[in-house]
């Protein structure tokens, strides 16, 4: 069962002699579990095309499918819906509520959804302990070091037990150690059957998923098995 | 060294001089510190192996020089071995940079194809290499040589990133 499937996907900007092709005509399938590495150097399409596979996006052309059904045609009220419910999202930058605490922020997507406050503090208290930050739950984020931010920010998307996780840079500003602490929570989130999509430029963390895919000019040139 | 002579040899026979030139130049800087006779060497060598067979060329003096050494059936298929192998023992980076340019002049074989087979061969290793220093706890001194290996494993794919740069071009 693929979680995700695409064919002919193509985004482009501009027109005549601005004209880039962001990405150019690519087609994928993640089946269900699997953990899937995006690499290319930066302008290579890789975050245009996390964007189009989490509906961000919309594409020039082609189409996505998240779990059979049609985004890239959607409507703005269910790309919505499907964004909050099957799609989580993990930036570069962490993209935290400086103003609410970790719990909190774990919390938000859960109230979006329609869950009761009862429900959003129990699951976020969860969450936390999942990635190790149970203690930390009543901190702004300014308080947490990087990884800890990061790791708050994977508890995040995961709060509406998303079909698949996608990561844009997720170790882009952390240094070595909390890079490895965001690489275990990946490795175990793998252990327990969750698809997660990553673009990276860095190839260590590449280097963690099953499968590596190279991109090059919004073009696919390398699909590679890395898992033995 | 005996690779790359073998591989030079596929495209056309060729004097020992003129291998210690096409040598030297795919060398680059590098290559200043080749002697001359190592060539003459590593050939007599092959020759023994029954890899290549040198011909004196008539009417010249029976110097080594003057040989004109071409393949034999084993020395091609020891070429085209080599050649596609992706093994990575010690990072041997002189051999690695003679098997793409000897690729190249041969026609034998694609460069920028071989520097994707070598780079698929070293994601994997970083993979389980990754995964291994990701089991580790942080700060251990067990993960420090896995951390060495990543280190060495990224350093290599970094400069087969540069090969393929400069072998596209080359190619186009």
């Amino acid at each position: 069962m693929n979680v995700l499937q695409v064919r002919g996907l193509a985004k482009r900007h501009g027109r005549e002699q601005t004209l880039v092709r962001a990405v150019d005509g690519v087609d994928l399938d993640v089946p269900a579990g699997q953990t899937l590495a995006v690499m290319g150097p930066s302008g290579c399409g890789k975050s245009t095309l996390l964007h189009l596979l989490g509906g961000l996006e919309r594409p020039s052309d082609g189409q996505v499918w998240l779990d059979g059904q049609r985004l890239d045609n959607a409507g703005e009220r269910a790309l919505a819906r499907l964004r909050r419910r099957a799609v989580g999202f993990v930036f570069q930058s962490f993209h935290l509520v400086e103003e609410l605490s970790a719990a909190e922020n774990v919390e938000l997507p859960i109230l979006l959804a329609g869950g009761s406050p009862r429900t959003a503090r129990r699951r976020a208290q969860l969450l936390l302990e999942q990635v190790g930050l149970a203690h930390r739950a009543r901190q702004l984020p300014w308080k947490l070091s990087g990884g800890e931010r990061q790791r708050v920010a994977v508890a995040r998307a995961l709060a509406n037990e998303p079909l698949v996780v996608l990561a844009d840079e997720p170790t882009g500003n952390l240094d070595t150690a909390a890079t490895n602490e965001v690489l275990r929570l990946f490795g175990q989130l793998r252990a327990q059957g969750q698809t997660l999509v990553m673009v990276t430029h860095d190839g260590r963390v590449a280097a963690t998923a099953d499968r590596l895919i190279s991109m090059r000019d919004g073009m696919f040139v390398e699909d590679t098995w890395l898992a033995s | 060294m005996q690779d790359a002579i073998l591989a030079m040899l596929a495209k056309e026979p060729s004097h020992g001089y003129d291998l210690g030139l096409r040598l030297r130049r795919a060398l680059g800087p590098m290559g200043g510190s080749m002697n001359a006779g190592q060539v003459y060497v590593t050939l007599a060598r092959l020759e023994k192996a029954g890899l290549v067979v040198g011909e004196r060329a008539e009417g010249l003096p029976a110097k080594p020089d003057r040989k004109v050494y071409a393949l034999t059936q084993a020395g091609q298929e020891r070429v085209a071995a080599w050649l596609t192998e992706v093994d990575w023992p010690k990072p041997d980076l002189v051999e690695f940079h003679l098997k793409l340019a000897a690729a190249s002049a041969s026609r034998l074989a694609d460069p920028v194809e071989l520097v994707g087979a070598q780079r698929r061969e070293l994601m994997r290793r970083l993979h389980e290499t990754q995964r291994a220093v990701l089991a580790e706890p942080e700060g251990s001194t067990g993960g420090l040589l896995l951390e060495g290996a990543a280190l060495r494993l990224e350093a290599d794919l970094r400069w087969l990133e540069a090969c393929e740069r400069v072998w596209i071009k080359e190619s186009k």
